[in-house]
């Protein structure tokens, strides 16, 4: 903000004693009272921008606001749908942010955004910010052919299963309920899309179950894009070898129309009938991203400063995790990497520190081929400060060789460190 | 600055006036950034679970040849050798400082 100089006298005046010593050293530049950051979201990326808010600088009032009870991871939740694991290897609840970190932990819904107040207004009540991060994940588009599908009743019978919880326990019921040599559909969405090797992982476990339970049964993939968008080699391999035979991988077959009632899917191609309808439906951000006026690409994503995550639309507003446009995965891992060069900028902000200025992160990202083995594709990525944006570093982008239980060990230790990382 | 007519920018000269009395020292911004895009894997701070190396305590030297060695193909891993090529020695060095400034707390952990 630029002051004239009668403006700047008059705030010398307002502001001397107490004021203006606590606008320095960490009360943040608010005079007596503490900053307040208020997190929409309790993923990946909130949960992770919360805890390490106060892990920096615990001066800073810290409000959480999830509308879940509680954490319910999407990685492994592929391993639910294949039987290895159960939703409470899943599940992890909020009370550690709140004992250790002193998180004000909010379970309500965001009713609205005022950007000019700097207030949220939730069910339960109206929270102040001086600084905002939003971390809403993803929402679907329900457009034309799939608007059948927006109702929760329709997602009952034709599960998307791509938010962990109740989705992830429907679709598994529906493939225990499904008699041998019944189809299992999965139709997936135009790139980007949260989680891009996530849809062939998903085969892979369906796959897995289905060998042993219900061998005669049929997998067909009618994939929007022209290819398999992650590990393609590694998957087409795992494919033909571990599940021959069981898999029909159809590319440039966008969903066109959806009939929920009799589990029928309709692409440019192809008008199937499936046993077990799975349909992923294209993607955007959160809904709190569109209250906060912060999406600003595409009608889609939010738009973002790469240093702070501070949204290039909204003062004050933070955007992080599968919200944002970026050349970036959609990936949990990305999620908790944004969230902490948010956090690390916003302390930097509140203190008057130097901002870290090429932020660099790397993103691993674990499949799992069936309940042991696993395999990954990873890469580091470096802020660039011409584009002004994060590029990978050519040398440090890969592929596993193959499978392995041994990744299967690195996943589950990558797991139980990352959940710990943003939650505890 | 005071008989300037010219537009001040506020936060600017709220930062003129904090300095000195800020009480806490501002922290390293690369350190911080870089050590904490380690937690995924290695746990907040380095304190792994588990399944990785524990990267807290580690002695600094430890660290800088574990991470030259992963650069080199020298110690095999599975992911490590990909990420390591990515930081410069300046960058492996501060990581190195980091980590090992943080308290072991089991010396019998993986490193």
């Amino acid at each position: 903000m630029a002051l004239n100089r009668r403006e700047f006298l008059k705030l010398v005046a307002a502001g001397t004693g107490a004021a203006t010593l606590g606008a320095c050293g960490g009360a943040g530049l608010f005079g007596r009272r503490h900053a307040r950051v208020v997190v929409v979201g309790g993923g990946f990326g909130g949960a992770t921008a919360a805890k390490y808010l106060r892990l920096w600088d615990h001066r800073i009032e810290v409000t959480l606001i999830e509308r879940n009870p509680k954490f319910v991871s999407c990685p492994f939740s592929n391993l639910v749908i294949g039987g290895s694991k159960t939703m409470a290897d899943l599940t992890i609840g909020y009370s550690t942010l709140r004992s250790e970190y002193g998180i004000n932990v909010l379970h309500a819904n965001v009713l609205g955004v005022d950007p000019r107040k700097q207030s949220v207004t939730t069910s339960a009540g109206v929270v102040s910010y001086d600084r905002l991060i939003i971390a809403p994940g993803i929402d679907f588009l329900y457009r034309d052919g799939l608007a059948g599908l927006a109702s929760e009743a329709a997602q009952e019978q034709v599960p998307h299963a791509w938010k962990a919880g109740a989705q992830t326990v429907i679709l598994r019921k529906q493939l225990e309920a499904m008699p041998d040599g019944g189809v299992y559909v999965l139709s997936i969405p135009k790139a980007p899309y949260r989680c891009p090797p996530a849809p062939y992982e998903r085969v892979c476990q369906v796959a897995f179950y289905l060998k042993t339970n219900k061998p005669t049964s049929k997998i067909i993939v009618l994939d929007a894009n022209p290819e398999i968008t992650s590990k393609k080699g590694l998957f087409t391999k795992v494919w033909a070898e571990m599940y021959p035979g069981m898999i029909e991988y159809k590319p440039n077959n966008a969903a066109e129309e959806v009939d929920v009632a009799t589990r029928t899917i309709k692409t440019g191609f192809e008008k199937i009938k499936a046993d077990v309808l799975n349909v992923v439906p294209p993607q955007k951000a959160g809904g709190v991203a569109y209250l906060a006026g912060v999406v600003n690409v595409d009608n889609r994503w939010c738009g973002v400063d790469f240093i702070t995550y501070e949204s290039r639309v909204q003062q004050n507003i933070h955007v992080i995790g599968d919200a944002i446009s970026a050349p970036l995965p959609k990936s949990a891992h990305m999620a908790n990497q944004s969230a902490k060069v948010c956090a690390g900028a916003i302390v930097a902000l509140l203190n008057g520190y130097p901002l870290a200025t090429r932020p660099k992160f790397a993103n691993t990202c674990y499949s799992f081929v069936n309940a042991k083995e696993a395999m990954h594709v990873a890469g580091v990525y470096q802020y660039d400060p011409v584009k002004q944006t994060m590029v990978p570093i050519a040398d440090s982008v890969g592929v596993s060789a193959t499978w392995t239980d041994i990744e299967g060990g690195y996943a589950q230790a990558w797991a139980n460190n990352i959940w710990s990382d943003a939650l505890q | 600055m005071l008989i300037s007519s010219k537009p001040i920018h506020g936060i600017a000269v709220l930062l003129v006036l904090c300095y000195g009395t800020s009480t806490q020292a501002a922290p390293d911004a690369q350190q911080r950034q870089l050590s904490a895009s380690c937690s995924a894997c290695h746990g907040t701070n380095g304190h792994s679970l588990g399944g990785t190396p524990v990267l807290a305590g580690l002695s600094r030297e430890h660290f800088i040849k574990q991470m030259q060695d992963f650069k080199s193909g020298a110690r095999p891993a599975t992911v490590m050798n990909k990420h390591a090529r990515a930081y410069s020695d300046d960058e492996i060095e501060k990581l190195a400082d980091f980590f090992s400034a943080q308290t072991r707390r089991h010396e019998d952990a993986p490193k």
